[in-house]
């Protein structure tokens, strides 16, 4: 398996009972990378994450991080590994602190980590609070700062955001992209909201009922919601004929509706008089750039 | 080894401030010093009885073993089994205690190794708060006789015959708190078990020693039996107590082919 990819599946496949919740998904994250994996709720985020970090079961020569096949080197791939999955899983009885100092005897590590943790994710001032009595927001950053105590070279986090204030949002956002730009670290980042993964992810893997829909960099993501030209006409077919023989692509053909691909305002306008000429009737003739919100929503609708 | 080690280390620091880990001390703290407080505040009474040092022991350690052996140990065991696992049910962390990069049978052995522990430390306290006590009582009421006889030997003896007869119980329940995240389901198994091991027991059904829950009561029904016999003598590994550690380790086994076995949620 190449090693270029931090995390590489092929062909994966899971069924809880009857229903098959992960259908043939080979993922490719690249190594320093920020990997947003996009599905709407119930796509089968959580379930991949939980198979990457083997405590859901997978079959043997799927899953590949680092280059090394997870069920035969479990442990060493998982002491390169940090961890966020669904709601942060922290002990309601010990303090914040507690919590990490708990995690640094798993590890092996310094008990001094705990504090610089704290410190990162701003809990310094509610270390010695339960953490059972901690807000939403605090959990989470509590959650991240456990994902990250070990020092690992690759973070699953699962929909990190989760609860965070605006401020929170952007601090796990910039840590995300500290984290990768200066540390060399990767990571994949799952989340239901394309607007938040649009900002920081490098690549994007989007998927819906278990199936991989879409993957790869970002630009490539952008080209697929280039603007096109919306041409209302009474006759389509007589103005696709004429729109193709002038060398405009064409995205689709409707009854009344005509899309071309947009190249630029003068080519619009030469279109127009063009059709005009033709004898076609021009109803309307707009732009239209489709949002990666709505690509996204596109992408996940039609399966 | 090292993994079984930091496991081991981290169930502690995780169970240090629950009730998990305070009942081992709590539980034999209360039971002895309320029979203690009784041998003091009624002293005429056990006085009349002019009890020899050795039969004084027997009657004073009995209290506390005859409800332990019946009642207490069994729940108590089925409540430290269930404390230990749900404080990861409760917390919804397993998923993280089984993806640290530690192997999977040290986790599980280092969580059942604890639950040992901690029935050995309430044990031991027991054995040694019944030594104390019968000391200290004797101190404050210089007419008992636990002066005349050394109970060391019988008690380390029978609290040992009753560690090893509840490892049978101990794997079981661990195993049903491991599968289950709820209270009622091992706790409710684990009584009618109970009633049923009890029964058997008392009434001598001659298989009674297969089933785990009335192996601690057997282990102790046989030491009354042979009273006459020289105490000191009092065999631990009798037939009750090797199919209790048979139990106890086929079902630690089975315990971790279950848990590998499974998907963790």
């Amino acid at each position: 398996m190449s090693t270029s990819f931090a995390i590489e599946t092929v062909g994966l496949n899971h069924r809880f009972g009857s229903q098959t919740v992960v259908k043939d998904l080979s993922l490719q994250v690249p190594k320093g990378s920020i990997y947003g994996f996009l599905g709407p709720n119930g796509a089968g985020k959580t379930t991949t994450i939980k198979i990457l970090l083997n405590l859901l079961r997978s079959s043997s020569d799927t899953v590949f991080i680092f280059g090394k096949e997870l069920n035969s080197n479990r442990t060493a791939c998982l002491s390169q590994m940090g961890s966020l999955v669904e709601q942060p899983a922290i002990y309601a009885h010990l303090t914040g602190k507690e919590n990490l100092i708990n995690r640094c005897i798993l590890l092996g590590i310094s008990k001094h980590r705990a504090t610089e943790m704290l410190a990162l994710v701003g809990l310094t001032d509610a270390a010695n609070k339960k953490a059972g009595k901690y807000s939403l927001g605090m959990k989470q950053r509590l959650g991240i700062a456990l994902a990250l105590i070990a020092d690992p070279e690759l973070l699953l986090l699962d929909e990190p955001t989760n609860g965070l204030d605006p401020n929170g949002i952007i601090e796990v956002r910039n840590l995300m992209m500290e984290l990768v730009s200066k540390h060399g670290k990767t990571i994949l980042v799952s989340s239901h909201l394309l607007a938040e993964i649009e900002r920081t992810a490098t690549h994007v893997g989007i998927i819906n009922k278990g199936a991989l829909l879409f993957q790869g960099n970002i630009n490539e993501l952008h080209d697929l919601s280039k603007p096109v030209i919306k041409v209302e006409v009474d006759d389509s077919g007589a103005a696709t004929n004429i729109l193709s023989t002038a060398g405009a692509e064409i995205v689709s053909s409707d009854e009344g509706l005509v899309k071309i691909a947009y190249t630029g305002k003068a080519e619009m306008g030469k279109y127009n008089t063009l059709l005009v000429n033709s004898g076609v009737t021009v109803y309307a003739i707009h732009t239209e750039k489709k949002d990666l919100e709505h690509l996204f929503l596109d992408i996940t609708s039609k399966n | 080894m090292r993994s079984f080690y930091i496991s081991f280390v981290s169930e502690f620091y995780k169970s240090r401030k629950t009730l998990a880990f305070w009942a081992a001390i709590v539980l034999p703290l209360i039971i002895c010093g309320l029979i203690a407080f009784g041998y003091y505040s009624n002293s005429d009474r056990v006085l009349k009885y002019n009890y020899p040092g050795m039969m004084l022991w027997f009657q004073y350690s009995s209290a506390a073993l005859g409800v332990m052996g019946m009642l207490i140990l069994p729940f108590y065991v089925m409540f430290m089994a269930f404390s230990v696992n749900n404080i990861e049910h409760k917390n919804d962390t397993w998923k993280t205690l089984f993806s640290q990069p530690l192997n999977k049978f040290s986790i599980y052995a280092a969580k059942y190794a604890y639950a040992v522990a901690l029935l050995f430390i309430c044990l031991v306290l027991f054995a040694l708060l019944t030594y104390t006590s019968g000391y200290l009582l004797q101190a404050m009421v210089p007419k008992y006789t636990f002066n005349d006889y050394n109970p060391a030997v019988i008690l380390s003896r029978l609290y040992g015959k009753l560690f090893f007869a509840s490892l049978g119980i101990l794997s079981l329940q661990f195993i049903f708190s491991l599968i289950w995240s709820d209270f009622l389901k091992p706790m409710g198994i684990g009584f009618v078990f109970t009633i049923m091991g009890i029964i058997t027991a008392n009434v001598g059904w001659k298989h009674a020693y297969l089933i785990p829950y009335s192996d601690p009561a057997l282990a102790l029904k046989l030491t009354k039996a042979s009273k006459n016999a020289n105490p000191e003598d009092l065999p631990i590994f009798t037939q009750e107590v090797w199919v209790s550690i048979a139990y106890g380790i086929a079902l630690f086994i089975a315990g971790y082919f279950i848990l590998a076995k499974r998907n963790i949620k």
